[in-house]
């Protein structure tokens, strides 16, 4: 490949780019990444990056920082990680930073916490959107394990106020026993 | 020690967030309102606003916003840190592993289970939001202390949302406008 300057430097200025100017979220960030790094710059395999894509997504962790270390550690290893990152957290570290060094001054505005209120009515509601959408998915599945895992954890973090800590490695648990059994099944056909 | 509580708080919402975008926030709320109480309900649900209309992941921001709150700059920073360095180790290791190896299976299927509960934990997030809304950050929920401009506000943002598709932070700005234009008009 070319010298790993050059790689390092666009890795640095690309995904300082995406991070910059993606709002709505991973999924979104992520297919920007393929579309740089596959379809532009050719500096990675299509197969290769829908396999990184899925790392990035189900790790723990940001789905953006993820995306952001699988391209950086197959482009050029540790540094190359180490690269991404930084690029990748440096816009949100200094619009949030900025944002908050008003928030305190703002927040005592009579009409921006007028406007703030209403936005929290908003964000509930867009909240209440995203919960129905994956919420759908989940019944629609008609997977009765998932269904039943989706209400217990319902009422265990709004009704018994269990840490989601908890909640998170029963699942994990779960989904670790569930993978064996499939592939106890799988070996007996 | 407030940098290495803001270290440890954050490196667990690091490594227990699974499934991107919402999935950080029911971990968030836990650790910076619940535990620490280093934000009102009310003050991380403007986090949650402020970071659904800037770019940058929800738990990035949100050690950004709390770090500078509670030990300034070098806070931010080392929350941040806490925040993404379980994803640069596990990540590392995997995307290392899948380069060998070529098999994500397993990694996947442990995914299937968890992202059921993930929507339930978003939906228990979501409602402590909309109560911290509707009622105000005391929470206590009773009908003539209820807001019903904001109940009214939210049920117009789930329309425009579901029937219409529109953009969630045009959505958002709209419901913050027409709150201001309402209690200016006194209602």
């Amino acid at each position: 490949m070319k010298n790993k300057k050059e790689v390092l430097f666009k890795l640095f200025i690309s995904t300082l780019y995406l991070s910059a100017f993606t709002f709505g979220g991973g999924y979104v960030i992520v297919t920007l990444m393929k579309k740089k790094f596959v379809d532009e710059l050719q500096w990675i395999e299509e197969d290769e990056m829908l396999d990184l894509v899925a790392i990035a997504q189900s790790a723990p962790g940001a789905i953006a920082v993820n995306g952001a270390i699988v391209v950086g550690y197959k482009l050029a290893g540790i540094i190359g990680v180490l690269t991404a990152i930084i690029a990748t957290i440096i816009p949100p570290f200094v619009i949030i930073s900025l944002i908050s060094v008003f928030y305190a001054a703002f927040r005592s505005n009579v009409i921006i916490s007028q406007l703030l209120e209403g936005m929290q009515a908003g964000v509930g509601a867009v909240i209440a959107a995203v919960v129905y959408e994956m919420g759908l998915g989940v019944a629609q599945s008609r997977n009765a394990a998932s269904i039943l895992i989706m209400i217990t954890a319902f009422v265990a973090a709004c009704v018994f106020q269990v840490n989601v800590i908890y909640i998170v490695l029963i699942c994990i648990l779960i989904g670790i026993v569930r993978t064996c059994i499939h592939h106890k099944k799988e070996a007996v056909k | 020690m407030i940098y290495l509580q803001l270290f440890l708080s954050f490196l667990q919402i690091g490594l227990f967030s699974f499934g991107g975008g919402y999935a950080a926030m029911p971990l968030i709320q836990g650790q910076v309102v619940s535990t620490h109480g280093w934000l009102s309900m009310s003050e991380f649900t403007d986090l949650i606003t402020i970071s659904q209309m800037t770019p940058g992941p929800i738990a990035v921001n949100s050690a950004t916003f709390v770090g500078i709150k509670i030990a300034g700059i070098p806070g931010a920073l080392i929350a941040t840190i806490g925040c993404i360095l379980p994803s640069c180790i596990i990540v590392t290791l995997i995307a290392k592993l899948y380069l060998k190896y070529q098999n994500v299976d397993t990694l996947q299927s442990v995914l299937n289970s968890l992202r059921p509960a993930v929507v339930a934990m978003i939906a228990s997030a979501g409602i402590s939001i909309l109560i911290s809304a509707f009622w105000g950050s005391e929470a206590i929920v009773t009908l003539a202390g209820t807001r019903w401009s904001l109940v009214a506000i939210f049920a117009v943002c789930v329309l425009l949302l579901q029937k219409f598709k529109m953009n969630p932070i045009w959505v958002m700005i709209l419901a913050g406008v027409i709150k201001a234009v309402l209690s200016f008009a006194g209602l």
